[in-house]
């Protein structure tokens, strides 16, 4: 089975290739693409079924065994990233194949774009956490192709901001990483599990902790490091956007998760508390940006962060609830961001603005747009029985459970004001007459149109089934948030029941 | 040795948080390519930095002599040299299309993103500049 978990990382890197010596031909490159996103999506689809009947699945890459080699681990949770991922790709190319329409700007996109989605699935599916770094630095370079594809001004400065603070965010990921092999000589994730208990110097170990979490926090945009997201997302084309909002930073939450369920959980009480506090002020600063905000996209770049603070919630709350809301509120915020990233985009290409002060008319011109934002707008707020009401019903049910009684009430004020925020988009935007000054812009062809309101009817659909039918995705995540709290499982798949008791007893006396 | 190189570590990583902190994009570009083989260094002290011998297997062998140095932490340096070059080499292009775009290498004055509400757009060529 080793090619499945392969294939979900080779098949995009191997397209993004192809699409490279394919840029004189831009048909063909956009039909290399799609294919493969569609593929792309079979690998998915089958690797998370076998993940649900046969458990979690191993393959060791060049046949090393597990704590010398590079390991492939796919467990419930990684193997529904990687689903997600792969729906998120194809809705992305079909969007593009309107969206961006200028040659020169199409052969700059599709190798990047797969060879973005190779390495998100690289960092969701790896086991070890050097392995981690680079597939980083792959998504980090990928992601700055894209960015700044087009050179307008807006994009650069951007992507100076953008670049700056990821770059500082792997040097430190890095240096932790570093400093972890030095203590425990492994850089295996499930064999870090194992040694990292046997480090008696446990402060040490916190300090590389909160390497970690700047680390990943830079890439999650969590309170106080969030400052490049509003900054750089606005600026690229529409659908590089909904494919960043989507993905980019819910792998440094992916990544967190990981890292503080599996290494660090030798002091909860104080990592996991930096944690829980930052979720609450990600949240609040994240709502309160976007309150101040006018323009559709930048309005929902803050929102990204504020959604942040939810999960990050789940994973600070460290109990089996709290990473099941967690789990769930991932895979649902995934479809529910990008998709409002493609609203906002097909509202300004059907519309002629994106700013909320020349924005008009759009509920009276283009009904099935406005009943297209309603969905994942007012499911990113949590009005029931839209998905994004499960997902924040089961962190805040987690969080009472836990007597944290204020987070809950952040929590619970954070999605009012979201309410609040997306009113304001629906009144100004989609509601209030067109402002005289707007010009209309040209109907798009039948074929544009289909092209580009595609993909947000089958996301919106998505959102809705799982607002209607929660039970399945919610299975998926309680297996997921169960292997996570429990993780040896995990460390058992990796290095095989015999080991794992050989270093369990062995070890110590040894060294 | 290790203390020296600790110090080492320390003194790189302030020189590099100092050129970061300067509103110049040209410095802050060599802090970062600073602050990377700061990292390098932190990774090729892990291994432990004792005078022992190389990690070859003599014929015969299936392992080498106990003692050997730690070869990994110099092949985890290597992977991280070859990604911190070629990003410092995307950065370089990324500063430079960027002083030619917005006339300024000053991040204070790029309000091409995010542009100040009264201001509304460029502020012009005015601030930074080359020096």
């Amino acid at each position: 089975m080793s090619w499945l978990l392969a294939g979900a990382i080779v098949l995009p890197l191997a397209c993004g290739v192809l699409g490279l010596s394919l840029r004189p031909n831009r048909a063909m490159q956009q039909w290399v693409s799609l294919v493969a996103g569609i593929g792309h999506l079979g690998i998915a689809t089958t690797l998370l079924v076998t993940v649900w009947s046969d458990g979690i699945l191993v393959a060791q890459i060049g046949g090393w065994p597990a704590p010398f080699g590079i390991t492939l681990v796919a467990d419930h949770f990684s193997s529904a990233m990687v689903l997600i991922t792969a729906i998120m790709g194809v809705a992305t190319i079909v969007y593009a194949l309107c969206d961006i329409d200028q040659r020169s700007l199409v052969k700059d996109f599709h190798p990047p774009l797969q060879a973005l989605i190779g390495a998100v699935c690289g960092a969701f599916l790896t086991g070890d956490i050097f392995n981690l770094y680079v597939w980083f630095e792959v998504m980090l370079i990928a992601s700055l192709a894209l960015l700044i594809s087009g050179g307008r001004k807006a994009q650069l400065d951007g992507a100076v901001r953008y670049a700056a603070l990821s770059l500082v965010a792997t040097t430190l990921l890095l240096s932790g990483i570093g400093l972890l092999y030095g203590m425990t000589g492994t850089l295996n994730m499930a064999d870090l599990h194992l040694r990292v208990q046997q480090v008696e110097n446990q402060g040490l170990l916190s300090v590389v902790a909160i390497l970690f979490i700047v680390a990943f926090g830079i890439k999650a945009a969590v309170f106080p490091l969030f400052f490049w997201l509003p900054a750089s997302y606005h600026t690229p084309r529409v659908a590089v956007s909904a494919i960043f909002a989507g993905l980019l930073t819910k792998v440094g939450v992916y990544s967190m998760i990981r890292v503080f369920t599996l290494i660090f959980t030798h002091d909860v009480g104080y990592t996991h508390g930096i944690l829980l506090w930052t979720a609450g002020l990600t949240m609040v600063t994240g709502v309160l940006g976007a309150a101040s905000h006018n323009e559709l996209r930048r309005i929902l770049s803050f929102h990204i962060i504020s959604q942040i603070g939810y999960m990050v919630l789940g994973l600070a709350l460290f109990t089996p609830l709290a990473l099941v809301g967690a789990v769930f509120y991932i895979l649902h915020h995934i479809i529910v961001k990008a998709n409002l990233f493609f609203v906002a985009g097909a509202t300004e290409r059907l519309s002629g603005s994106s700013d909320l002060k020349t924005l008009g008319g759009v509920y009276r011109e283009q009904p099935l747009l406005a009943a297209l934002f309603f969905v994942p707008a007012f499911s990113l707020a949590g009005l029931p029985p839209l998905s994004g009401f499960w997902a924040k019903l089961l962190v805040i049910k987690a969080s009472l459970a836990s007597q944290q009684y204020w987070i809950a009430a952040v929590a619970l004020a954070v999605g009012l004001l979201t309410m609040y925020s997306m009113t304001k988009i629906w009144v100004n935007g989609f509601w209030k007459a067109r402002p005289a000054s707007t010009e209309k812009p040209a109907p798009l062809s039948r074929l544009d149109r289909a092209l580009l309101l595609g993909p947000i009817i089958c996301l919106a659909a998505i959102t809705l089934a799982i607002g209607l039918w929660p039970g399945p995705l919610y299975d998926l995540a309680e297996r997921a948030g169960h292997e996570l709290m429990a993780p040896s499982n995990y460390v058992e798949a990796v290095l095989g029941t015999s080991e794992t008791a050989a270093l369990g007893v062995g070890e110590g006396a040894v060294e | 040795m290790e203390a020296v190189i600790a110090v080492l570590v320390g003194v790189l990583m302030a020189s590099s948080v100092y050129l970061m902190l300067r509103r110049n994009l040209v410095r802050f570009v060599l802090g970062l390519a600073l602050i990377s083989h700061t990292a390098n260094l932190l990774i090729f002290s892990s291994g432990g930095l004792q005078g022992t011998f190389p990690p070859l297997i003599s014929p015969g062998e299936l392992e080498p002599g106990p003692g050997a140095a730690n070869a990994l932490p110099q092949a985890l340096m290597l992977t991280a040299i070859v990604i911190s070059f070629s990003v410092f080499a995307f950065l370089l292009v990324l500063a430079f299309r960027t002083y030619q775009r917005l006339e300024t290498v000053d991040p204070d004055s790029m309000r091409s993103a995010e542009p100040v509400p009264a201001e509304a757009g460029m502020d012009g060529p005015a601030s930074g500049g080359p020096q």
